[in-house]
């Protein structure tokens, strides 16, 4: 059961939230201009890390606000959260980067 | 290698076992093999079993990181069936099934595999017209099906709460008689066995860190116990598909998440066959050994961790009781999690990449365990002909461009 | 029955209130505070069960959770429980238990025989049998083997008892309310947080209740009094006893298990919360779990009358039991002289010290020595004898790192064998927490490394084996955790005088051999008790390849019991790093997982059964369906009707009525449940046109129009009518199943991809009941309600809407159809739905006004060619394939959905396609779910053309019809298709959707 920071309410257990899946995928200005290829890589390619991980939660049953959260996911770590384009929070040192 | 029988056991009783021969051989890596397998688990072996066996290759090494068979082999709650709704699921899963059923005999090796009869639950009129398409779509398709209404339910499995008023009554199951459970370590050990005894290398605590390429081809594996070439490479990482598929610059239609099970102390016998719900998340079977063995529902979260949030359990619980309310007072021993890899249509990836020389078989998800004989069968088909089999053909990492999906997700529910 | 084997005077129990309790059939006396293991052993009975593979006698060998052996079936009928622990089981005035898994009894069980064979019956061995004939594994074999499976068995009843769940939050919360953990509480409690402490124990103390120690002034059950005194009078400190924390989950989320009425006679439990789970989200916790003591491995170390020292301490000190009267000591370490000592001073005679360790000194074996106690070092015990319960020792002196030893032996009769080989700290909930172990060659044990989670560790767990260390790091632990979550903690309050003797070292001893080599001979070292796994299985593993140590976990089934090898593991994995020739830390340790002691599912699920296992909704006008006889139909968390027969009809009666009526007067529906949600901003329009594959822009302000709603994936998602209330605001309606996810998906694009737009969506589902009055008399009974509104045909057109007051409720009424007759959807606001409803039923009483369910409205639907999301589609049908291209915006630059229609399968000319079907014989009604084949009677597998989707008997046209998805459907108007069902083959003809009414004359009425 993860603890998650929401921005707006603060940290609520897990159960209150619904997963959004890797966050920073934006949606193409102009599908029309993609090939196939560049539409799949939209659609369904996911960078999948092991690491920390910038992922996409809704407050489903709280504020029903969607948000960013930096989660490490071997550990389940939280680095921290930040609301839709917000710059995400520094990652521990240790972290070598967005892994 | 020797063959395994009551009477070799006999015999070596009077030596005191003292003379029982490695399973395998933990051989030290070559500098080079003509394929190169990453990862340990059943499909990995199966492969390079396959490989040897069916295609003549000999010069093979499976890399395992940890120990092998360690992965969801060891994690599953070992369902075995092959009644799924499309045909190219039906079919890669019915060869599978078909390979499972003489596969103690094939690689000596009992896997114990007990077909006592799979029941998919329905809930709902939805469930019920999806059951019945399901089993139409299997038996046109030559996978032995039934569809029992609740009272055939019942006759079926007596425990089984059949009440209306239930909050999501049974209504009635499809039955595939001929799938059932089998015995995970073994198919992991058996096949290892049987691949070791036709000279592939199985090399343990073997982490692969690196995918070496040349002009777009592979030319083998850097690791953790130093570099080893590779004219073929076949990833079967599980979990750890995407990490792999990093190495090598390419990203995969796959997301890695937590997947739970438990098992309750062992008990007297008290379920004899193996019953799914998909829509409330019970998979629940009975070990030989005695244990209730059950699997939850997905975590929704990537994760690599092999641990799942413990509400998923109590959830699945709560279900449990409400279809077996005789499991009250039966306590969970333990329980565990693996790393699933999923895809966007809950099928599997059996296919070559835009790097030469490079394959994956992996996003089986939910649904791998049962996968695992034709999944090596088939992988090692690709591996050895550079082109998939009809089976596996379907199962390309093109149909993410072109829209030919095997959306497996209404039709299974949780694929267990 | 006389308890022969209970001291004097001492221990904590109760010695005025006697107990009954019958075991295997047979009634004894104990005392309250008695477990029912002690009060066995008080009794002399030791043999308790059976071991799983061998059938080998076993008694009590521990006094706690470790215990390997002593499962019981405890009580009978509905609240029988298998597999429970002897010594976990608080004794109470009626406990029945028997002996698991043995037949016909556990004095003689059949089974034994198994013994015989276990020399084939080694680990693995049925991976390599069982196999011939390949038939006989299922017929003969694997029924065997399952009927052999197993220990206790589950209730065949109902479980007639409630389970709850409880949350908390706390800064501190603390696991082991032993020394350590009590110290730590009140640190905590001091330093002013709100503090959790919990021990599995009926009572705090954890191992000062087997101790006899003097802290300063106070002897330790004065000092536990003393403690557990000030905690209670904090009100910021939660005590629970008897509760287990069985689980350390992220981001320290833990769950314990409160056994709040197990103790309890039967009568004393009814009414009463059984057990509850506590989930607990901790600040910081402080694990203070304390140690399990080691068995030692020497050859048939398995038989009753062998049991832990520590243990035997225990029941010597805690319950005034002698669990033998002439006990010899087998011990690595001298912590465990103290059993001897303790014994002998409550009249039991110690009749020998076995120590394996070549010289010995220190306080404790100046006291054995002083009681006259023969002390025998550099000795091990190579062999036992006994039946039932152990009679004697075969003692020998030993050599260091011999096989085989060659001294000769020398018989020691007892009925007690007290063993020590060390104590394991309990690290399984910092196992769990992800907290590395790291090996301690001192201590010879596993001791917790830097913790991952926000936690502190103390007392024997943290390696802090005296009481003195055990005061002072519990302390610390709870001080920095109330610092670490705010607190200031208070004076660290001064050390007491503690008089507790000083221990020398332990001398770690992994395996004894024996007169021959391990594996020889009849003689077993047992590892694992309640799996029968031997040093010998351990050595065949290692032999056949198997050397991670999860390996010969699996290959041995070591660690897999009920008890998931607490007292096993530890000796496990030293046997194979013996084996191995590699150091301890080198062969790894096991992961441990949760539950740290089994947990039963009623707990687990708790209250969430029945209806509260998933809500239930219903609509405001429910309980009018029920009085008038629906059956009803599950969608979604939802209760719709399904249909409402009249006595006597069959289903197929009532739905031909009700569709009839519909057709030929006026039928009505409640479609309170379909989503509704309100969406206004200046921006509305537009969100709508990116959303919906249709065009919104120019739909003008009363208007309603239909949509359609794919993923980016371009399959159909979700379908419903949208009205626009005015120029910044629509009111979207969606599936009754989809509701909850059309709107999480609209927030999704709103939030994550368009924040731009100026947007905002609110449900309104349970805001508005919907009432529908279908059919050609719908106009005249929304007349006689609504006599001020103006239903012509030009001031109220198909596809508008209008707000008046209908039976005196302000109202909405929307003319859409989902019939294809003149239809009114009045919406109301919620509470006003059954007075509508009756309202509607009273004006249409003179019309014989029919209200129908949802078979029927899908019937009525399919003979208009109009899908159901869902049944039509199923995650891989585009708008096209419905045939539904008109809806399709050539127009839009983008909508959701809209780039993956050109990708190449998405466009395929032969994807299936929506059909309607007619079969040749008009009373065939094909079983939806049934699949579709163009060439009948071919060889399996056969090639699909598709399925059908819907199917009924429609009463409007005299026959069957049905929707099919079928291959290149479109182009196929007019060719026969074939449904190959069990036993026959249907044939039908493929034809347009719209089985009725094509033109859309009867929409006006």
């Amino acid at each position: 059961m993860l603890n998650i920071d929401c921005p707006w309410c603060g940290k609520r257990h897990e159960t209150e939230f619904r997963y959004g899946g890797e966050a920073h995928i934006a949606r193409p200005e102009d599908p029309a201009k993609l090939d196939d290829a560049e539409w799949a890589e939209f659609l369904f390619m996911r960078t999948n890390t092991k690491g920390y991980f910038a992922e996409r939660w809704l407050h489903s049953h709280g504020c029903r606000r969607w948000f960013n959260v930096i989660r490490h996911t071997v550990t389940h770590e939280i680095v921290g959260s930040y609301k839709m384009g917000e710059k995400p929070p520094k990652l521990p040192k240790s972290a070598g980067g967005a892994k | 290698m020797v063959k395994y029988s009551i009477f070799t056991i006999a015999r070596n009783a009077l030596t005191s076992h003292k003379n029982w021969p490695k399973q395998w051989r933990s051989p030290e890596p070559k500098s080079s093999y003509d394929v190169i397998i990453i990862g340990g688990g059943g499909h990995g072996l199966a492969t390079a079993y396959y490989l040897a066996k069916e295609h003549g290759m000999r010069n093979i090494a499976v890399l395992e990181k940890g120990w092998l068979g360690g992965g969801n082999t060891a994690r599953n709650t070992t369902i075995v069936r092959s009644n799924y709704l499309w045909d190219e699921s039906a079919a890669i899963y019915e060869k599978s099934l078909q390979l499972w059923e003489g596969l103690a005999q094939d690689i000596n090796y009992n896997v114990m595999l007990s077909q006592r009869g799979v029941l998919n639950l329905a809930h709902s009129l939805g469930d019920v017209r999806e059951g019945v398409r399901r089993v139409n779509a299997n038996r046109l398709n030559g996978v032995d099906a039934e569809w029992l209404d609740a009272e055939g339910v019942k006759d079926f499995c007596p425990i089984i709460n059949i009440s209306k008023t239930a909050r999501h009554p049974v209504l009635g199951a499809t039955l595939q008689r001929r799938g059932g459970v089998a015995r995970h370590d073994s198919v992991a050990w058996g096949y290892a066995r049987a691949a070791d005894a036709l000279g592939v290398d199985i090399i343990q605590n073997c982490e692969v860190t690196g995918i070496k390429r040349e002009g777009g081809k592979v030319t083998g594996v850097e690791t953790t116990r130093g570099d080893i070439a590779a004219k073929k490479i076949g990833v079967v990482a599980a979990g750890h598909s995407s990490v792999i598929a990093e190495m090598a610059g390419i990203r995969l239609p796959v997301t890695s998440h937590p997947l739970q099970a438990l098992v309750s102390e062992p008990i007297k016998p008290v379920i004899d066959c193996v019953v799914m719900s998909g829509a409330v998340h019970v998979y629940v079977s009975q070990s030989d050994k005695g244990e209730l063995v059950m699997g939850a529902g997905i975590d929704s979260f990537n994760s690599y961790a092999q641990r799942g949030s413990f509400h998923v359990i109590e959830h699945q619980l709560g279900a449990c009781l409400e279809l077996f309310p005789i499991f009250s007072r039966v306590r969970m021993m333990r329980s565990w999690g693996g790393i699933v890899d999923t895809c966007p249509d809950a099928s599997p990836i059996l296919s070559g990449t835009s790097v030469e020389g490079l394959y994956f078989n992996c996003g089986w998800g939910t649904g791998g365990f049962k996968a695992t004989p034709g999944s090596g069968w088939c992988f090692a088909y690709t591996l050895a002909n550079d082109a998939p089999h009809p089976l596996n053909a379907p199962f390309s990492l093109s149909r993410f461009e072109s829209g030919a999906l095997i959306d497996e997700h209404g039709a299974a529910g949780v694929a267990h | 029955m006389t308890q022969a084997f209970r001291t004097t005077s001492g221990g904590r129990i109760d010695r005025k209130k006697a107990i009954t309790f019958t075991f295997n059939g047979k009634p004894y006396i104990g005392y309250e505070g008695d477990t029912l293991a002690s009060a066995l052993l008080a009794n002399g009975v030791h043999l308790l069960g059976r071991s799983f593979k061998y059938h080998r006698p076993r008694g009590i060998v521990a006094a706690g959770a470790e215990e390997p052996n002593s499962m019981v079936q405890l009580g009978e009928g509905a609240t029988t429980e298998p597999n429970i622990r002897a010594t976990q089981i608080s004794l109470y005035d009626g406990l029945t238990a028997s002996s698991v898994n043995v037949w016909p009894n556990v004095e003689f069980d059949i089974s034994a025989i198994n013994g015989l064979f276990a020399k084939i019956m080694t680990a693995g061995f049925y991976n390599k049998t069982f196999m011939w004939p390949r038939s006989m594994w299922m017929k003969l074999y694997e029924p065997v083997i399952r009927r052999a499976a197993g220990w206790g068995k589950a209730p065949t009843q109902q479980d007639p008892d409630i389970y709850d769940h409880m949350h908390l939050h706390v800064e501190v919360m603390i696991v082991g309310g032993g020394p350590a953990g009590l110290m730590a509480a009140l640190a905590a409690g001091r330093a002013g947080a709100r503090v959790l402490l919990v021990d599995e124990q009926s009572e705090f103390g954890g191992s000062l209740l087997s101790r006899k120690r003097q802290i300063g002034a106070k002897d330790e059950a004065g000092w536990i009094a003393e403690m557990v005194a000030e905690l209670e009078a904090m009100p910021d400190v939660t005590l629970l006893s008897r509760s287990t924390a069985f689980g350390y989950y992220d981001h320290n989320y833990l769950c314990v298990l409160e056994q709040k009425t197990d103790h309890l006679p039967a009568a004393e439990r009814v009414g009463k919360v059984r057990q509850r789970v506590w989930h607990v989200r901790a600040g910081q916790v402080v694990l203070a779990t304390g140690a399990h003591e080691r068995p030692l491995v020497f050859a048939d170390n398995d038989r009753p009358g062998i049991m832990l020292a520590g243990s035997v301490q225990t029941y010597v000190n805690r319950y005034g039991v002698l669990p033998g009267k002439k006990m010899a000591l087998f011990t690595n370490n001298d912590a465990a002289y103290e059993a001897a000592i303790d014994l002998q001073a409550a009249g039991g005679d110690v009749v020998a010290i076995i120590d394996c360790r070549s010289e010995v000194s220190g306080e404790l074996v100046d006291a054995a020595r002083a009681l006259d106690i023969e002390i025998l070092a550099g000795h091990a015990i190579t062999g036992t004898c006994g039946g039932k319960r152990v009679e004697s020792v075969e003692v020998r002196a030993i050599q260091k790192g011999a096989k085989v030893y060659t001294s000769a032996a020398r018989q020691i009769k007892c009925d007690l064998v007290a063993m020590s080989g060390g104590w394991s700290p309990v690290v399984h909930l910092f196992s769990q927490s992800q907290g590395q172990l790291e090996y301690d060659e001192e201590k010879a044990c596993f001791l917790p490394g830097t913790p991952r989670q926000a936690q502190q560790v103390a007392g024997a767990l943290a390696g802090e084996f005296t009481l003195k260390d055990c005061l002072a790091g519990g302390y610390k632990a709870g001080a920095d955790a109330a610092r670490a979550t705010g607190f200031t903690p208070k004076r660290k309050p001064a050390a007491p005088e503690i008089d507790e003797p000083d221990l020398s070292g332990i001398e770690p001893f992994w395996i004894v051999p024996g007169s021959r080599p391990i594996g020889e001979g009849m003689a077993k070292h047992f590892v694992d008790l309640q799996n029968d796994t031997t040093a010998a299985d351990i050595e065949l593993a290692v032999r056949e390849g198997f050397e991670s140590v999860e390996h010969i976990k699996r290959y041995t089934l070591t660690g897999f019991g009920t008890d998931q090898g607490k007292t096993s593991n530890i000796n496990a994995l030293a046997i194979l790093s013996g084996i191995l020739d590699k150091p301890i830390p080198k062969v790894g340790t096991t992961t441990f997982r949760p539950p740290y002691t089994p947990v039963s599912y009623g707990a687990l699920a708790g209250r969430n059964l029945g209806d509260w296992s998933d809500p239930v909704r219903v609509t405001s006008i429910h309980d009018w369906h029920v009085e008038n006889g629906a059956l009803f139909e599950n969608v979604g968390q939802w209760k719709r009707p399904w249909y409402f027969p009249k006595a006597g009809e069959t289903m197929q009666d009532a739905l031909n009525r009700e569709c009839l009526a519909v057709r030929s007067g006026v039928g009505v529906l409640d479609a309170s449940t379909l989503g509704k949600i309100d969406i206004r901003g200046p921006d509305a329009a537009e969100f709508l046109n990116r959303i919906y594959t249709n065009a919104w822009a120019k739909l003008g302000i009363g208007r309603v129009r239909y949509g359609l709603m794919c993923h980016e994936d371009g399959m159909v998602f979700d379908d419903g009518t949208t009205a626009r209330l005015a120029e910044d605001r629509f009111l979207m309606t969606t599936t009754t199943g989809g509701a909850a996810g059309v709107l999480d998906w609209l927030e999704e694009y709103l939030q994550t991809e368009w924040p731009e737009l100026k947007v905002y969506c609110n449900s309104v589902t349970e805001q508005w009941a919907t009432v529908s009055i279908a059919g050609p008399k719908a106009g005249a009974v929304l007349k006689k309600l609504a006599p001020d509104m103006d239903l012509s045909q030009e001031n109220f057109p198909f596809l508008s809407f209008k707000e008046g007051v209908v039976a005196g409720i302000d109202a909405r009424v929307f003319r859409i159809s989902f019939t294809g007759e003149l239809t009114y959807e009045i919406n109301v606001p919620w509470t006003c739905g059954r007075v509508l409803w009756e309202a509607v039923m009273e004006a249409g009483a003179e019309f014989d006004i029919t209200p129908y369910g949802t078979e029927s409205m899908h019937i009525l639907r399919a003979e208009k060619g109009f899908i159901i999301v869902g049944q039509e589609t199923d995650g891989t049908t585009t708008p096209q394939d419905l045939g539904m291209d008109w809806i399709v915006s050539k127009k839009k630059p983008d909508f959701i959905g809209k780039r993956s229609f050109t990708r190449s399968d998405t466009a395929r000319a032969d994807r299936k396609q929506l059909v309607g079907l007619l079969t040749d014989k008009p009373d065939d009604v094909l079983p939806e779910g049934a699949q579709l084949v163009f060439i009948p009677h071919s060889p399996k597998p056969m090639p699909m053309a598709g399925h059908v989707t819907s199917s009924y008997y429609s009463a409007t046209l005299g026959r069957s019809i049905a929707l099919a998805l079928v291959k290149g459907g479109h182009d196929r108007m007019g060719q026969k298709i074939f449904a190959p069902l069990e036993g026959k083959t249907v044939t039908a003809e493929i034809v347009d959707p719209v089985f009725y009414d094509k033109e859309g004359e009867r929409l006006n009425g």
